[in-house]
């Protein structure tokens, strides 16, 4: 028992560790702020894309959509990292990651804001156009509130997703949480500033992921 | 032209696919092993956590509660790191095939548990008390009636969920599971080459294209949530 609390909540530990531990958060929050809006906006182009009026775009959207949600999100990141130099192009870290996030987030977005977009019934549409608005205006303006409010549990469990997947950033060494804690484990040799990281990921994670419990439960009644 | 053979050499080169074909191949069988093995303990698990939920204890089901909402907002490489580097520390020596088994596991049980819950909630109620007031107990109800109506509602965001997670297999590679990431990397350091990278990627989406397809379908023969 001693031994446990040695190892994964020793307190000194973790004081020490903490300065680095906040920087790794911080580059988390900047890397959550890049990623989330750039997969919310490709989600949206993939589903408009999926719908669109031309067969061969509607596949490709769906091809594409089904390919990278095929691929485990680290492969992507590892390829983009570490693949692209042979092809003379030289990711940053940074870069890498917004590449491979925009093609995995982005494919997953996309297929909940087609759900919802495909929830709208064609009357609003119809009843949208009659009044006088045009097709990207009656989207705008009618449809996409609509298709959001219907989707909004799924977008926010996703962006959860998103959230914890920016740990994988850690394994092209970029400086963000995990990657933080993980360089205070290995110069201490002990879990606890892992455990610290665990602990901040909980507090920014909880509350969303009851909340999304809730809106499941809501919706569902 | 030139430019066009270039890539095919760093990312094509045919005597680099001929020579770690067999280890890519054998990358495959580990992630295919790992991921089965996370299949059936996950949802078993967490099937068996929402039938302890629907007996409505209250210690057992806040208890419930917490390990699904812990193990749904932890990263999953922050677990794979927490116990592959910390529990050898305190005297538990897991190889780091089990370490992925038993945290991909623990995740999936953990929204698995969420899902069935969920579909046992979406079972009306007079559904209970007809089942009961025709002589069956609490045990037969949930068995006969109330659990093969909720599982059914539950097949498409239960494929989608476990798809997502056995991706996670990759996360291995970080504590040296030789799954198939982690052939292709070792072997791209090797060969200085992107070949077997590629070869990789195309191993990961020739498995797991079939599952998502799955998936799709699923969710447009069972249509969750959308009546």
């Amino acid at each position: 028992m001693e031994a446990l609390l040695q190892q994964f909540f020793n307190l000194a530990i973790m004081e020490r560790a903490l300065p680095l531990v906040l920087m790794g958060l911080r580059q988390t929050i900047v890397l959550c702020l890049v990623v989330v809006p750039l997969g919310l906006a490709g989600g949206l182009g993939f589903a408009l894309l999926s719908r669109s009026r031309s067969r061969p775009l509607r596949w490709a959207a769906v091809v594409g959509i089904d390919f990278f949600r095929a691929m485990p999100p680290l492969v992507l990141l590892i390829f983009v990292y570490s693949g692209l130099p042979f092809a003379g192009i030289r990711p940053s870290p940074i870069t890498a990651v917004a590449i491979a996030f925009f093609l995995n987030t982005s494919s997953y977005y996309g297929e909940i804001y087609r759900a919802g977009i495909e929830s709208v019934g064609a009357g609003q549409w119809d009843a949208a156009r009659s009044t006088g608005l045009k097709g990207s205006q009656a989207l705008v303006y009618v449809v996409l509130p609509q298709a959001i409010r219907n989707v909004l549990p799924d977008l926010v469990s996703n962006t959860v997703e998103v959230v914890k997947l920016t740990s994988i950033a850690s394994v092209v060494a970029l400086p963000e949480l995990l990657y933080s804690a993980d360089m205070a484990r290995s110069v201490t040799f002990n879990s606890s500033p892992i455990v610290l990281a665990a602990a901040i990921y909980l507090a920014m994670l909880w509350p969303v992921v009851r909340l999304v419990s809730r809106l499941e439960r809501r919706i569902a009644a | 032209m030139e430019a066009w053979s270039r890539f095919l050499d760093a990312f094509f080169k045919p005597e680099l696919i001929e020579r770690y074909f067999p280890a890519i191949m054998k990358g495959v069988v580990v992630t295919i092993e790992v991921a089965a093995a996370v299949v059936a303990t996950g949802i078993a698990l967490g099937l068996l956590l929402a039938v302890a939920r629907s007996f409505r204890v209250l210690p057992a089901s806040a208890l419930i509660v917490v390990f699904a909402d812990v193990f749904r907002a932890l990263p999953p490489l922050v677990l794979v790191l927490l116990v592959y580097f910390g529990l050898p520390n305190v005297g538990i020596n897991l190889p780091s095939f089990a370490v992925l088994w038993l945290v991909l596991s623990l995740v999936l049980a953990a929204f698995a548990e969420e899902i069935f819950w969920a579909g046992i909630l979406s079972v009306p109620k007079g559904q209970w008390e007809a089942a009961r007031s025709t002589g069956l107990n609490f045990v037969a109800t949930l068995t006969y009636v109330v659990l093969p109506q909720a599982l059914r509602l539950t097949v498409p965001p239960i494929t989608n969920r476990t798809v997502a997670i056995t991706k996670n297999t990759a996360l291995g590679t970080v504590i040296g599971v030789g799954e198939i990431l982690n052939q292709a990397t070792t072997a791209q350091s090797f060969a200085g080459n992107a070949t077997p990278l590629m070869m990789g990627a195309v191993a990961y989406v020739i498995l797991f294209i079939p599952v998502v397809a799955l998936g799709r379908f699923l969710e447009t023969r069972f249509q969750w949530r959308r009546a």
